[in-house]
């Protein structure tokens, strides 16, 4: 237990920040997720075929390839593909993302996927009806969009996207391997400093064991208030 | 685009595929005899064993599972005792620790889907069984058992892929799996581009593969209700 207390003697403030950082890092990937989400979620319903097998691609590769090859794509290859797009406008110095951005960056696409599809299921599962009765009464396409499809797609969607939720908390563990301090990261500095990598591994394990169940909580209580009308 | 590069290393990843290939495989069989053992705890009536089994799938399910390979492998070799039984032998090697986790972690969410698939049989099929006299063992192998693993085939294909996906997680631990292949020759070269495509390109077909060959499954097995 010594090895949890706070200050210099132990890992409990390191290990402290670190979940803070895993939780930094989720919510940022999922808020990133929904960004892709919204530009492919309205491809992969078009008619147009182009359109169509753009947003397919993007669902069928990211869920088809393991989220670590992912990673080391944007690890090694993201400073490189920025500094190609600085070299067009005339910068030529070289640039170092940080951790934080790259690992939150594949995390989001990743999740992103997963969203679009959550996002289509939902959309696609709304009574047609709805959509010719807000055309009707002539409503603008703000009330149109926002005060009538979004909330029944919201409703539908939320028991899936706390899903999504959670793949997205547990995938952000691989971004250790780009050297971001969360918590996977953290358990593995203070294992090889202490020698205790089962006792470390064990907490990482009850401590995103607690992360989850806590969201599931909050999600759980989000889930009933948005299906309250029905 | 280095074209050269593709081909040199697409030999070289269609090995590691072989390492892939083995650790999926052999974690799944062994996941699917954990799973379905796990599912027929979650359906017993006691209480206790009823809550061991729901425990169990809740914390293989809950955490990374790159959590539960450093476990069994940085983790468990700290253990004076287990140094010293046969069961070292075993966890010496990045190899079946990696099995041993992927067979875990599969096995706790065959379970959940097999579980599920168990009580959605129509209580009518097992009222006929036991009606025509048919020993309750019988009716658990023959009928009960049939009929999960058909309306259990799709969910389990999106676990096979999920697994598939998983494998690569074994290359954190020293295997050369096509991930640690992959890594390793973007790491040398830094191409990441050209790798990821042809790495991706293999796991893909991989996916492709096993998604069809179970949507022939359900066409040829598969349960209309």
């Amino acid at each position: 237990m010594e090895l949890l207390y706070f200050g210099d003697k132990g890992w409990g403030d390191e290990l402290f920040f670190a979940t803070l950082m895993t939780i930094a890092v989720s919510i940022t990937a999922m808020i990133i997720g929904f960004l892709f989400a919204a530009l492919f979620t309205p491809l992969k319903i078009s008619n147009n075929k182009v359109l169509n097998s753009i947003g397919n691609a993007y669902t069928t590769v990211i869920r088809g390839v393991p989220e670590l090859l992912v990673i080391y794509l944007f690890f090694f290859g993201g400073s490189g593909a920025i500094m190609f797009v600085a070299s067009i406008f005339g910068y030529n110095d070289y640039i170092e993302i940080n951790a934080f951005l790259t690992g939150s960056f594949s995390i989001g696409i990743i999740s992103g996927a997963y969203s679009t599809e959550v996002f289509r299921g939902a959309l696609q599962s709304i009574d047609k009806g709805q959509f010719e009765a807000a055309k009707v009464l002539g409503f603008n396409k703000y009330i149109y969009f926002f005060k009538i499809i979004l909330p029944q797609m919201l409703r539908l969607a939320i028991p899936n996207l706390s899903n999504v939720w959670q793949i997205t908390l547990k995938d952000t563990s691989l971004i250790s391997v780009t050297g971001l301090v969360e918590i996977m990261r953290q358990s593995y500095i203070a294992a090889g400093s202490t020698r205790d990598p089962l006792f470390f591994y064990s907490f990482a394990a009850v401590l995103y064991l607690m992360l989850t169940f806590l969201s599931m909580q909050l999600l759980n209580r989000l889930e009933t208030k948005y299906s309250k009308g029905y | 685009m280095d074209i050269e590069l593709m081909i040199n290393s697409f030999p070289k990843l269609l090995n590691a595929t072989l390492i892939t290939l083995k650790l999926l495989s052999v974690s799944l069989i062994l996941g699917l005899f954990i799973g379905l053992g796990f599912a027929i705890l979650r359906m017993n009536n006691n209480k206790f064993i009823n809550k061991f089994a729901y425990g169990y799938s809740y914390i293989f399910r809950g955490t990374p599972l790159l959590v539960q390979i450093f476990i069994i492998y940085f983790g468990l070799g700290q253990i004076e005792y287990l140094r010293t039984t046969f069961l070292w032998v075993v966890l010496k090697e990045p190899y079946w620790c990696a099995i041993i986790a992927f067979s875990l972690n599969t096995g706790a969410y065959t379970s959940e889907i097999l579980r599920s698939a168990f009580q959605t049989i129509k209580p009518g099929y097992l009222e006929a069984g036991r009606s025509l006299g048919i020993p309750s063992k019988i009716i658990f192998t023959k009928i009960q058992i049939p009929i999960a693993i058909k309306q259990s085939l799709p969910a389990y294909g999106n676990e096979i892929i999920l697994m598939l996906k998983g494998t690569s997680l074994a290359s954190t631990v020293t295997l050369m799996d096509l991930t640690g292949v992959a890594k390793y020759i973007i790491s040398t070269t830094f191409k990441p581009v050209e790798v990821f495509i042809v790495a991706g390109g293999i796991y893909l077909f991989m996916t492709f593969i096993i998604h069809n060959v179970i949507k022939y499954l359900e066409k040829k097995y598969g349960f209309q209700t």
